[in-house]
């Protein structure tokens, strides 16, 4: 383990005392281990993303020795980045892991889903995320989704009641009541869980440099070929960029989300360093996705429908 | 302290959960705005939306309630549905604040956000007092035994920012909340709107010399003073690797819910009874000699016993009593309601038994705390009394012990709603009518 920020002792009450980062890990945990107990299908949405590693490094601790008891799960939207994919492939080897694939670009190429005029595919991916669920019956699913990333997303709960549809309802979520997480339903609804629902952008930082975690190339500083839509750096690619008008030009960028390579946008950054990344967004005076995610821009309630739809 | 910059952020260390009290008329969006507003918590592009939003509803200046709205049918209606979480960080802590809304179902709301946190902000009106809704946010603080509890007396700039209208209702709500047996009590003159005691210290009150709502925020103590406690760790799971390299690795997992475990004490399992000793505790990969709440660990034992999720480790000779009838205080969450002879499933802990509601002896009305007799049923957010047996044994300790072994939840086995949050044993701190005063160093509590 190595340990790259080394904050500074403030006066602890007690010897008994947890930092921010342990009294989080171990209600992470003890979320995973509810899990495991408590369903009997369950899986970890894993795109290779910050936030699903940092999953998937959580649950690796909760069943040390014993190998993780669950199944991955990642919506391709065919528009990865290949950095992403090949960490993706790696890391699940690496654990002996089982990888299921649910993908969109399959899904267009047998004429189920139609790509949209403004070539976003982040909302396509709800339709083959329900019907994974469906054909391998999964009860549980494990999602990254943090409360403080966006308003609908803070009315969440750890365990998200989804009825057969995928569906969610604020209305009919459970009271969460001390750490009694009540994970019933009937047969054909599935819940999704939520290890970092109390984890900040900061949070899961600071924690993958205490850990010493591995990220995909992405995340830091390095030279790409961009071009500016919507105040936002795209990488340009096949997807669907740059189009007429919008010119490409190399600059020094890094990701702090990673998604379709169609709205998620890079920052300007010299940040090539776990330590240098989280000095900028300990910094930085924008949120995570309102500095790098379009689809979150297109209304104020876009979250809000997306997620009634079945989206993570 | 009033800004917070990076190199700050990075050093706060320690987290405190707490929750909020009141209703929008007694002006807590605007308080939870301010807190985020002016803890620098807020950044551009949220403050651009709410900026954009107050324009476009013809408001002049930023509406820092908006930074809390969080859904449609919530703009459009104009009200708060269920908990909302936010988290900020000042240079000296991390905060996570259950945002309970304040409109008719509050009670349910407030006893959600209350079971987590170690600390309510109650607010009132200056201009009000102390009123019926102020009773009851107190009670349901004093019910679900939050540690502290802060009294914001609230829109000081309408009332002159009179010292003796703060201090009669300072002393009013703090007569009463002891009464019910809250160990602690801290009053705070505030104005939300024009900012004073919210983050920085009022330039108006300087008759106030206490902290200002956030810097008693960073300095309250989290609590850690286990010396009291009975040391309980209900098995989650059970990690069984069964490879080459570990072929006899047996441990119990699970998050230690109160208390120590030490490396070579004698421990009994609930509801068994079998005895055995600590051979090795595993904190998330480490081997420790010794692990405390809230942490998740691994325990290992040196004898071979069967010990299965649901089961509750404890040191020999401080164990619960196990029982199959349950006394306890309930808060009702469901829409339908709870009746007597339903049959339900109780959740202790990792434990999950068939039950049936045997009586509902009382439900309490909390504007008076008056107690009616047999009322037949609860409805959603009553609060009552209930006998409920058991299929099988329960490790149950009182709620005043311990907030985590002490609660449970009534789930209806048809479809899974949560029907009821339970708390084992007596409803509050004292016994009512009050005699004097409860001691404040309660040393009997749980956090």
């Amino acid at each position: 383990m190595t340990t790259t920020i080394k904050a500074t002792e403030e006066q602890q009450d007690s010897p008994f005392a947890l930092s921010h980062l342990d009294a989080l890990e171990s209600e992470a945990v003890h979320i995973f281990r509810e899990v495991a107990g408590e369903f009997e299908r369950p899986v970890i949405l894993f795109s290779g993303g910050k936030d699903s590693i940092v999953m998937l490094h959580l649950a690796l601790k909760a069943f040390a020795p014993a190998p993780v008891p669950f199944t991955l799960l990642h919506v391709d939207t065919g528009h990865n980045f290949p950095e992403v994919i090949e960490y993706r492939d790696r890391t699940v080897a690496r654990h002996g892991l089982r990888l299921h694939v649910a993908s969109v670009q399959d899904y267009i190429d047998r004429g189920v889903l139609r790509e949209r005029p403004d070539g976003t595919r982040n909302p396509l991916q709800t339709v083959p995320l329900t019907e994974a669920i469906q054909r391998h019956r999964f009860d549980a699913v494990f999602g990254g989704g943090r409360r403080d990333e966006e308003k609908a997303r803070a009315k969440e709960r750890v365990f998200s009641l989804r009825d057969e549809f995928s569906q969610w309802d604020p209305r009919r979520q459970r009271p969460e009541l001390w750490q009694l997480y009540n994970g019933r339903h009937a047969p054909g609804e599935h819940v999704r869980v939520f290890p970092l629902s109390n984890w900040t952008e900061l949070d899961v930082w600071q924690y993958i440099a205490r850990e010493g975690i591995e990220l995909p190339e992405i995340y830091f500083a390095h030279e790409r070929e961009v071009f500016s839509r919507s105040g936002m750096w795209l990488t340009a690619g096949d997807w669907g960029g740059p189009k007429e008008g919008e010119t490409v030009e190399k600059r020094l960028i890094r990701y702090r989300t990673v998604g379709d390579m169609s709205c998620t946008g890079a920052v300007d950054s010299d940040a090539t360093t776990l330590d240098a990344v989280i000095a900028e967004i300990a910094a930085s005076r924008l949120t995570e996705r309102g500095a790098t995610r379009a689809d979150d821009k297109l209304s104020e309630a876009a979250m809000e429908d997306r997620k009634r739809e079945g989206y993570f | 302290m009033s800004s917070t910059t990076a190199a700050e952020q990075l050093s706060a260390t320690t987290l405190l959960r707490f929750a909020t009290a009141g209703s929008v008329d007694d002006g807590k969006s605007t308080l939870v705005g301010r807190l985020l507003h002016d803890s620098k918590s807020v950044l551009t592009d949220q403050l651009e939306a709410v900026e954009h939003a107050s324009r476009s509803r013809g408001q002049e200046a930023p509406d820092l309630a908006l930074l809390t709205d969080g859904l449609r049918a919530e703009r459009e209606q104009g009200i708060t549905i269920d908990v909302a979480y936010r988290y900020f960080a000042t240079a000296r802590r991390r905060f996570i604040l259950a945002d309970t809304p304040g409109h008719v179902q509050y009670t349910r709301n407030m006893v959600t956000g209350a079971s987590t946190a170690e600390l309510t902000v109650i607010l009132v009106d200056a201009r009000n007092g102390v009123v019926e809704q102020t009773r009851r946010h107190a009670a349901i603080a004093a019910l679900l035994r939050v540690p502290h509890v802060v009294l914001a007396v609230n829109k000081m700039d309408l009332v002159g920012y009179e010292e003796g209208v703060f201090a009669r209702i300072a002393e009013e709500f703090t007569a009463y909340a002891t009464e019910l047996g809250v160990p602690e009590v801290t009053a705070i003159p505030i104005s939300a709107l024009a900012g004073d005691n919210v983050v920085e210290p009022s330039a108006t009150m300087d008759w106030y010399g206490g902290p200002t709502v956030l810097e008693h925020l960073e300095t309250v103590p989290v609590s850690h003073d286990l010396t009291g406690c009975h040391a309980r760790l209900p098995v989650q799971y059970v990690i069984r690797p069964q490879t080459a390299e570990h072929p006899d690795y047996r441990g119990y997992a699970g998050q230690i819910a109160a208390g120590t475990f030490r490396v070579g004490q004698e421990v009994t399992v609930l509801p068994s009874g079998r005895t055995s000793r600590i051979s090795g505790i595993d904190l998330l990969g480490t081997a420790v000699d010794i692990a405390w709440t809230p942490q998740s660990v691994t325990l290992l034992l040196e004898d071979d016993i069967d010990i299965s999720r649901g089961d509750l480790i404890v040191p020999s000779g401080d164990a619960p009593a196990t029982s199959q009838d349950v006394e306890a205080t309930v808060c009702h969450v469901a829409d339908r309601p709870l009746t007597v002879g339903q049959r339900v499933l109780l959740k202790h802990t990792t434990r999950t038994v068939k039950a049936i509601v045997k009586e509902i002896p009382s439900r309490l009305t909390l504007d008076d705390l008056s107690q009616h007799a047999e009322p037949g049923e609860l409805v959603a957010n009553d609060i009552g009394t209930v006998r409920v047996r058991t299929a099988e044994p329960l490790a149950l300790d009182a709620y005043a012990d311990s907030r985590r072994t002490g609660s449970f939840l009534l789930i209806d086995p048809a479809d899974g709603t949560t029907l009821a949050a339970g708390m084992a044993g007596e409803s509050f701190a004292t016994e009512r009518p009050a005699g004097p005063a409860a001691g404040a160093d309660d040393a009997g509590w749980d956090f």
